[in-house]
């Protein structure tokens, strides 16, 4: 592999990475600031693929949009209490135009309860584009697409 | 079939005749969920399965649950719709293993019996035998040998389904406010959006009772409150059948009604002086005329359709064991939508299912209660808010709705005495 290609895959990875740290560290206010101002964020049940468009069962098509989001969280919704674990693996770059990156990637979420008892939580897939904002890598959209589409319980913190 | 008086052991200690007193043993002890299974899910009820609108052609078919019990529910080629048990009459495997798809024959995979879009058994392989050798006896009757069926019938499109062949017409048992509440958001043909699942770690009557309970509403669902939507002029109402199985609620008379009178209904939005960021999020048109921004329809025993601003969905409650159900959500809109319409369901989408900001709650707060009652199963819940002589066509704040369900639900399931009926408050 050739030193440009290998600096995208790095700043890609790192990217992911710091998503899904911001999210386990519960910097909630922070995850809206991964995506550039029109960044979409969603979570599909892998079910719903097959429609045109696909159901979602979380929908963000603004920043704005993630901060209500982050801010519901914060104080209007009850959820479980819990720590989230991701795991992102499995990073490809499907292709690459310009500053516009395609990139799969496959996660894992656990959920650790407050008696210490941790469960699988999700797996699935990211489907994201990825591009270069203000200097910096960021999400023009992130879709996670649910293989655990039977929720447990309730998704309340971002997949 | 219900064995009549079937024995529990136990039996359930109801403490009131009125259903003000629930213990707690309904929600967790096994010997309950089995003894459900006959006597609600099996009982003289129309179990919600499907919508017409999920197998539109001729041998289209989805799998679905009565009770605990998979099925699967086709139409045939002339257009009738039929429902029979996902297991196959030979040895009891499953047969349909597709979630929903078109098909002229159900194929069981171990050994190929094959049943048709009215679960009729059409295929046999080796009926005959091989040279000789296997085979069924001369007087083997396929006709002996189909899937297990239920009744079925469609009001408007929203299909049920029973094991009983005594089970009363379904208008009857649905009965006259429910009636107006299915005909108001079928009035159009629908389309199916998508799914959402969960599955919840408590038992499925907590779920019944909670979509009967206005009182959590505001105290337990924070989303309206923290972003200021309140409308000033809103109001309820609501009804029941006769026999006090289902219940049916609007929230009616808002902002955006009296901006209809004004003429100027297409640009105007269900609410205002709220503080979303992205207000993007509550921009939709109304669907009906009539200034109800929230309907709740529960239907005896596990089917719950809603309209919430533009959101129309049916939940399906499936129970899995006596601490474990799963939240079905059949996600709709209407075939005359625009693209704008979709795009503003696909939305407020995010309002409700497992991630909705207005309803992610519900399912924490009926974990909240299966993880407290392991113990203490004679011990017993406390439903008086709003009084006990509250009228339940005209109160809809106070928990009459839910006292009504298990006065039902005690007369399917028959009482320790072993009298059977539905308690005195009417």
């Amino acid at each position: 592999m050739t030193g440009a290609p290998s600096q995208a895959y790095d700043a890609i990875r790192a990217l992911e990475y710091r998503y899904a740290r911001l999210l386990d560290d519960d910097r909630l206010e922070e995850w809206p600031s991964l995506f550039v101002e029109r960044g979409v964020y969603k979570v599909i049940p892998r079910e719903n693929l097959d429609r045109q468009p696909p159901l979602p069962i979380f929908f963000c098509d603004s920043r704005a949009m993630m901060q209500d989001r982050v801010r519901s969280l914060r104080e209007a919704n009850v959820y479980n209490l819990h720590y989230a674990r991701h795991v992102v693996s499995n990073i490809e770059i499907l292709s690459a135009r310009e500053d516009i990156f395609e990139v799969a990637a496959c996660y894992t979420v656990y959920q650790t309860d407050l008696e210490g008892q941790t469960r699988l939580f999700s797996v699935g897939q990211y489907r994201d584009v990825i591009t270069n904002g203000g200097g910096e890598l960021k999400f023009q959209e992130k879709v996670a697409v649910c293989d655990t589409f039977n929720i447990p319980n309730l998704l309340a913190i971002p997949l | 079939m219900l064995r009549e008086n079937a024995e529990i052991s136990p039996p359930l200690p109801w403490p009131t005749q009125d259903g003000s007193r629930v213990p707690f043993g309904v929600f967790t002890r096994h010997d309950v969920f089995d003894r459900e299974q006959e006597a609600i899910f099996r009982g003289p009820v129309w179990n919600y399965v499907a919508l017409e609108a999920e197998l539109p052609q001729p041998h289209d078919f989805k799998t679905s649950f009565v009770g605990d019990t998979p099925i699967i529910v086709s139409r045939a080629e002339d257009g009738s719709l039929h429902a029979f048990v996902n297991r196959c009459a030979h040895r009891g495997a499953t047969v349909q293993r597709q979630a929903c798809g078109n098909t002229r024959q159900h194929r069981c995979v171990y050994h190929q019996w094959s049943y048709n879009a009215r679960g009729d058994l059409v295929g046999v392989p080796y009926r005959r035998g091989v040279a000789g050798m296997g085979g069924y006896a001369a007087d083997f009757d396929p006709r002996d040998h189909g899937l297990t069926k239920l009744r079925v019938a469609s009001h408007k499109g929203v299909i049920f389904a029973t094991f009983r062949s005594d089970t009363a017409p379904l208008e009857d048992y649905l009965d006259e406010p429910l009636l107006a509440a299915i005909d108001r958001l079928f009035s159009r043909p629908v389309k199916v959006l998508g799914h959402m699942r969960q599955r919840v770690r408590g038992n499925w009557k907590l779920y019944a009772e909670n979509t009967r309970d206005p009182y959590h509403a505001a105290l337990l669902h924070g989303f309206h409150a923290t972003f200021g939507l309140y409308r000033t002029n809103q109001k309820r109402k609501g009804g029941s059948d006769r026999a006090r199985a289902h219940s049916t609620g609007v929230t009616y008379g808002d902002d955006w009604r009296q901006a209809e009178q004004s003429g100027n209904i297409e640009q105007d939005k269900f609410v205002a002086n709220y503080s979303l960021a992205d207000p993007s999020l509550l921009e939709g048109r109304p669907d009906f005329n009539d200034g109800v921004t929230v309907s709740i329809t529960s239907i005896f025993p596990c089917l719950v359709i809603q309209q919430i601003m533009n959101t129309l969905a049916t939940r399906h409650i499936r129970p899995k064991a006596a601490d474990d159900f799963e939240l079905y959500w059949t996600y709709f809109g209407y075939q005359d939508d625009d693209e704008q319409m979709t795009a503003c369901r696909l939305k407020q989408a995010n309002l409700v299912g497992p991630a909705g900001l207005i309803s992610m709650e519900d399912s924490e707060a009926i974990e909240l209660i299966q993880r407290a009652i392991v113990r203490d199963g004679r011990e017993d819940s406390f439903l008086e808010f709003g009084g006990l002589q509250a009228d339940l066509d005209k109160d809809r704040t106070g928990e009459a709705t839910i006292r009504a369900f298990w006065r039902y639900y005690s007369g399917l399931m028959g009482r320790p005495d072993g009298t059977r009926g539905n308690g005195a408050e009417a």
